[in-house]
C-alpha cells in the first residue's frame, strides 16, 4: 500500500513541475521516487496484508512482482532520456509511465474482479498514449490507434467475462469466487464457462497470446523504441503476473473447463510466435514476435498449476525481462546512431565496441534459453512444471519453439561477431554502461546462481 | 582440488583475456599447469577405489540441483586426454616461430587478427573447463550445463576464425548439436521427476530408478539422439563433415580430438546404466547405425579430395566402431572404447596438425595437386606416417589396440557385425595410404617444390603425439587399468538391473 501511495504521490509531483516550473529536477526525483517504492514494497516482504476490504492483496507473489517491475523501470529511466529529450512534452510522459507502474503493480496484488478492471485500464491507457507518443510519426499514431481498438475490445470481453462470473457467484471477491464455483455442480453451468473463457480471451489479448496477438507487432514496431521496451517487459510481465493470479487463485478448481484451450493456446503461441520471427529483418519487430513467442512459453506455467508453476513464471519474468531490456538496451543505443532498427545495423558492433557485442551476446543467448544464462534455466524450470503434470506433448512442442528461436537470435550474434563490415563507433555514458552491464551481468548471475531468486515464493 | 581442476581454465581464461599480447603464452602456460595438476592426480589416484576427490555443495536446493562431481577412472582417463590435448592444440596455433606472424589461427582479415587473438585462446580455455566439468559431473543438471557450456565457445571459435561460410555451416552445427541437448534436457526432467521423495537430479538416484521398459524405451532414444549427434554417428553426422572442414584448426582438434569424446562417455556414463533394459531393447539398433556408419564414412572417405575433409570421414569412421564396441556391452568392448577414445584423440589431432601445416605452407589441402614431399621434408613425412600408421591401427601403434579390443568384443557380440566392421580397418589403410601416396610420394610439383621441412616449434607438437602412440600401443597397461574397475562397475550395474 505505501507503494501505491509513493508512485501516485510520484506520478502528482512530476505533473506539477510543469506548472511550477522545476523540469530539470524531476529526472532525480523520479529516481529518489521509484528507489523509496522498491524499499516500500521490499519492506512488505512476508507480511501479507490485506486492504479495502480484500480489494488489494499484497502477499509474496505480489511483492515479488512488483519489486521486479519497479527495478525494470528503474532501468528503463536509465536508457530512455533520450526519449524524452526528444519529445517537446516530456514531463506527461514521465508521469503516465509512473501511472502504468501503478496500474501494474495492483495487477499483481488484486483481490477483487473490480480491482483487476481497474488495474486493467490504469495499466492500459497509459500505454495507449505512449504508444502514440512520437507524434509527427504515422507509424506511432497507427500503433496508438491500433493498441487502443484492440485493447479495448479486449477490456470488453474481460468486462463481460467478469459480469458473468459475478452472475453466477454474486460475487468479485476471488477468494468467495472460488468457494463457490467448488460448490456448484460439474463445475457452474454456461454461465461460469463463458465468463472463463471470456476472461480468458481478454486477458490472452493482453498477453499477446495466439490467435489474439495481431495487435503485437504492429503496435511494437510502430511506437517508440523506448515504449516498446517498456510495453514487452513490464506490462507484460504484470499481465502475466495478473493472468496467472487469477487463474491460480479464482479458477483453479475448474481447470477442465479451461485448460484445454490455454494449452492450444500456448502450443500456437510457441510455434506462431517463432516461426514469425525467423522471416523479420527489423530487430525490432523480431523482438515483438520473440516476445509473442515467450507469452507461449510463460502460458505452460498457467497450464501446470503446480507448486513449481508459480515459482517458475516469477522466475521466467525475471530471466525474461532482464534480457529482454538488455536487448532493447542495445538496440536503443544502436538505432540512435543508425537511425535504423533492422538487424542489418547491428553489424560488426564487435569490431569497435567489444562490449556491447558482449552484452548483446548475452541478451541473446538468455533469451535463446543458452545456459548457463537465465533465459536457459527459466524454461528449464517452467518446462519441468508442465513435465510433472504430464503436459509431455506441449514440452515438446516448447522444446521445438526453442530450437527455432535459436536460429533467429544467433541470427544477431553472427550480424554482431561475423561480419566483413567495418561497423560503427557508438558512444554512450558511463551510467548507461554501467546499467547495462550491470543487467546482462544479472542475466549470467541469475542463471548460474538460479538459488537466488528460485525459492523464494 | 577438482574445483580447482574444473575452475582453473577459467579463471586462465579471465587472464589471457587481460593479457594482450603475451595472450598465447598465458593460455599455454596456464594449460600446462592444468595438465600438471592432472598428473597430479592421477599419482594420487587409487583405481580400485571407486569415485574419487568427490565434491557434493548444493546449488539449488530447492529443486534437487547440487554441484555434485568426482572421478572413476572413466573420467580419469579422459580429463586427462583432454588435459594432454589442449596445450598441444594451443601450441599448434602458435606461429611458425616468426614474431607476428600468426596467420595459423586467421588466415583472412589481417587487421583485427592481432586484437582478437586474447579472446580466442580465452574461449579454447572456456572450452576446457566445459569439458573437465561434462567428464566430472555426477549431477544430471551440472552435467548437462556443462554439456551446453562447451558448445558456445566453440560455436565462438568456428563463427569468427572459420572460412567464409562458417554462419550457415556453425548455425547448423549449432541448432542440430541443441536439438539433441534438449531432447536430453527432457530425458533428465523425466528421470528427475521419478526419483522418489524429494526429487534430485543426483545420479546414484538415477542408477537405482526401476523404470519399465517401455519408459527406458523412449528415455534411450531421447538421450540416444543427444550423443548420437555429438559423436557423430550415421545418420546424424550431417554436421560433422563441413564443420570440420570449415572451423580453423584448433577448433577442429577440440571438435574431433575431445568434444565427440563427450558423446561416448556420455553413453557409457549417462546412458547404459541408466536405461539397462532400454540399451537391452535397442542396443542392436545402435550397433547397426554404427557399423553402416563405419562402412558408409570409410567409403565417402576413399573418394574425397580435400585432406581435411578426409580426416573428418575417417573421424566418423573411427567413432562408429568405439560406438559399436561400447554397445556390445562386454568388457573387451567398453575396455577397447577407452583405450581407443584416447588413442583417436591423440591421432585425430596428429591428423589435423599435419593437414595444417600443408595447408598453410602450399595455401591447398586438395590430394591432387600435392605429391613428393617426402624428398624435400623427411622428416615431416616421418611423422606423417607414424601418425598415419597410428590411425590405421598398425601393431605396436595406439591405434591397434583399441581396434584389436573393439572388434575382439564385438565379435562376442556377434560375429557377423564384428566382420563387417572390420572392413574399417582395410579402408582405413587404403585411404589414408592413398592420400599419404599423392601428398608424400611420386613427383615434385611446381606447387611442392616450396615446402620446407618442419620447424622446431612443429616438432615440439609432434614429439609429445608420437611419444604417446608408442607408449600406449607397446604399454597400454597402466591406462587400460585406470579405467578397468570403473568399466566393470558400469557393466555390472546394467547386469544387475537386466536380470530383474
Amino acid at each position: 500500500m505505501t507503494t501505491l501511495i509513493i508512485l501516485a504521490a510520484l506520478g502528482i509531483v512530476i505533473l506539477f513541475s510543469e506548472i511550477i516550473g522545476y523540469r530539470k529536477v524531476v529526472l532525480p526525483l523520479i529516481f529518489i521516487g521509484l528507489s523509496l517504492a522498491l524499499v516500500a514494497t521490499v519492506m512488505d516482504w512476508n507480511t501479507n496484508r490485506h486492504y479495502l476490504s480484500e480489494m488489494m492483496i499484497v502477499d509474496n507473489y505480489a511483492v515479488a512482482f512488483t519489486a521486479l517491475m519497479i527495478a525494470i523501470t528503474i532501468i528503463w529511466f536509465i536508457f530512455s532520456p533520450g526519449f524524452f529529450h526528444d519529445q517537446s512534452s516530456r514531463v506527461d510522459h514521465f508521469a503516465l509511465i509512473v501511472f502504468a507502474l501503478i496500474g501494474a503493480q495492483l495487477f499483481t496484488s488484486f483481490g477483487n474482479m473490480i480491482m483487476l478492471f481497474l488495474a486493467v485500464e490504469i495499466l492500459s491507457i497509459p500505454m495507449y498514449i505512449m504508444a502514440g507518443s512520437k507524434k509527427s510519426s504515422l507509424a506511432s499514431n497507427e500503433a496508438s490507434l491500433k493498441y487502443f481498438l484492440m485493447g479495448a475490445f479486449a477490456t470488453g470481453f474481460l468486462l463481460f467475462g467478469i459480469t458473468l462470473i459475478y452472475g453466477q457467484t454474486g460475487s468479485f471477491n476471488l477468494q468467495i469466487i472460488s468457494q463457490s464455483l467448488a460448490r456448484q455442480e460439474g463445475g457452474g453451468g454456461v454461465m461460469v464457462v463463458a465468463g472463463i473463457l471470456l476472461i480468458l480471451v481478454g486477458l490472452s489479448f493482453k498477453v499477446s497470446a495466439v490467435p489474439f496477438h495481431f495487435w503485437a507487432p504492429d503496435v511494437y514496431t510502430g511506437a517508440p523504441t523506448e515504449v516498446t521496451a517498456y510495453m514487452s517487459t513490464v506490462v507484460k510481465t504484470a499481465a502475466f503476473a495478473g493472468f496467472f493470479k487469477l487463474f491460480a487463485t479464482c479458477f483453479n478448481g475448474s481447470s477442465q473447463i479451461w485448460v484445454n484451450t490455454v494449452i492450444v493456446l500456448s502450443a500456437l503461441t510457441i510455434i506462431v510466435g517463432n516461426i514469425t520471427a525467423v522471416y523479420q529483418t527489423n530487430f525490432k519487430r523480431m523482438l515483438a514476435y520473440s516476445s509473442i513467442a515467450h507469452a507461449g512459453y510463460m502460458l505452460m506455467a498457467i497450464v501446470a498449476l503446480n507448486s513449481y508453476a508459480q515459482q517458475s513464471i516469477f522466475y521466467y519474468a525475471v530471466a525474461y525481462s532482464v534480457s529482454s531490456i538488455a536487448a532493447f538496451g542495445v538496440l536503443l543505443l544502436v538505432s540512435h546512431v543508425t537511425k535504423n532498427d533492422s538487424i542489418e545495423s547491428f553489424k560488426g558492433l564487435a569490431k569497435k565496441n567489444p562490449l556491447l557485442a558482449f552484452i548483446t551476446l548475452l541478451a541473446m543467448l538468455s533469451l535463446a534459453g543458452i545456459p548457463p544464462m537465465a533465459g536457459f534455466f527459466a524454461k528449464y524450470y517452467i518446462f519441468t512444471a508442465a513435465l510433472q503434470q504430464h503436459y509431455t506433448g506441449l514440452v515438446i512442442v516448447a522444446v521445438l519453439g526453442s530450437l527455432i528461436g535459436v536460429y533467429y537470435y544467433f541470427r544477431v550474434i553472427i550480424a554482431v561477431f561475423k561480419s566483413d563490415s567495418e561497423g560503427i563507433e557508438i558512444p554512450m555514458n558511463g551510467i548507461y554502461k554501467a546499467a547495462l552491464f550491470f543487467i546482462s551481468i544479472a542475466a549470467l548471475v541469475l542463471g548460474l546462481m538460479p538459488g537466488l531468486i528460485a525459492g523464494l515464493l | 582440488m577438482l574445483i580447482a581442476l574444473i575452475f582453473f581454465p577459467f579463471v586462465a581464461a579471465l587472464a589471457t583475456l587481460l593479457a594482450k599480447e603475451k595472450a598465447k603464452h598465458v593460455a599455454f602456460g596456464a594449460a600446462v599447469l592444468e595438465f600438471a595438476l592432472s598428473i597430479w592426480m592421477v599419482m594420487q589416484f587409487n583405481p580400485q577405489g571407486g569415485t574419487q576427490f568427490n565434491v557434493d555443495y548444493w546449488w539449488v536446493p530447492s529443486l534437487g540441483i547440487s554441484f555434485k562431481a568426482g572421478m572413476d577412472g572413466i573420467s580419469m582417463l579422459l580429463v586427462l586426454l583432454t588435459t594432454f590435448l589442449v596445450p598441444i592444440i594451443i601450441l599448434s596455433s602458435f606461429s611458425n616461430g616468426e614474431a607476428g606472424s600468426t596467420s595459423r589461427v586467421q588466415p583472412r582479415d589481417l587487421k583485427s587478427k592481432i586484437s582478437n587473438l586474447p579472446l580466442f585462446y580465452a574461449l579454447i580455455l572456456m572450452m576446457q573447463m566445459a569439458l573437465v566439468g561434462v567428464f566430472v559431473a555426477l549431477d544430471g543438471f551440472l552435467f548437462y550445463i556443462f554439456w551446453e557450456l562447451a558448445l558456445i565457445p566453440i560455436y565462438l571459435i568456428c563463427l569468427m576464425w572459420g572460412g567464409k561460410d562458417s554462419f550457415r555451416i556453425t548455425l547448423k552445427f549449432f541448432i542440430y548439436t541443441l536439438t539433441g541437448s534438449l531432447l536430453m534436457l527432457v530425458g533428465l526432467i523425466y528421470l528427475f521427476l521419478q526419483t522418489p521423495g524429494v526429487h534430485t537430479f543426483d545420479i546414484a538416484a538415477f542408477y537405482k530408478l526401476h523404470l519399465s521398459s517401455g519408459e527406458q524405451g523412449l528415455l534411450f532414444w531421447a538421450f540416444f539422439a543427444a550423443f548420437a549427434i555429438k559423436m557423430p554417428i550415421f545418420p546424424f553426422h550431417t554436421w560433422q563433415p563441413d564443420t570440420y572442414t570449415d572451423a580453423p584448426t584448433p577448433g577442429t582438434m577440440l571438435l574431433s580430438g575431445i568434444m565427440l569424446k563427450m558423446g561416448v562417455y556420455g553413453v557409457i556414463r549417462w546412458l547404459l546404466p541408466v536405461v539397462p533394459l532400454g540399451v537391452k531393447e535397442w542396443g542392436t539398433m545402435a550397433i547397426v547405425l554404427s557399423v553402416t556408419g563405419v562402412v558408409y564414412a570409410s567409403v565417402i572417405a576413399l573418394v574425397q579430395k580435400d585432406f581435411k575433409r578426409l580426416i573428418a570421414y575417417s573421424s566418423i569412421a573411427h567413432v562408429g566402431l568405439i560406438s559399436a564396441g561400447i554397445f556390445s556391452l562386454n568388457m573387451q568392448g567398453l575396455q577397447g572404447g577407452m583405450i581407443q577414445m584416447v588413442s583417436h584423440g591423440i591421432n585425430v589431432v596428429g591428423l589435423f596438425f599435419i593437414a595444417d601445416i600443408i595447408m598453410s605452407r602450399m595455401n591447398t589441402r586438395t590430394l591432387n595437386e600435392l605429391g613428393g614431399i617426402r624428398n624435400i621434408a623427411p622428416s615431416f613425412a616421418t611423422y606423417f606416417v607414424i601418425i598415419l600408421l597410428a590411425s590405421v591401427a598398425l601393431p605396436l601403434t595406439n591405434g591397434f589396440i583399441g581396434e584389436f579390443l573393439l572388434i575382439n568384443g564385438l565379435y562376442q557380440y556377434n560375429a557377423w557385425m564384428a566382420a563387417v566392421a572390420g572392413l574399417t580397418i582395410i579402408l582405413g589403410a587404403v585411404y589414408m595410404l592413398v592420400a599419404y601416396k599423392k601428398i608424400a610420394l611420386g613427383e615434385i610439383n611446381k606447387l611442392t617444390e616450396k615446402f620446407t621441412d618442419l620447424t622446431m616449434h612443429e616438432k615440439s607438437v609432434m614429439i609429445p603425439l608420437v611419444i604417446m602412440i608408442f607408449v600406449i600401443g607397446i604399454y597400454p597397461k597402466p591406462f587400460l587399468d585406470i579405467a578397468e574397475p570403473s568399466v566393470k562397475n558400469i557393466l555390472d550395474i546394467i547386469q544387475g538391473a537386466t536380470i530383474k
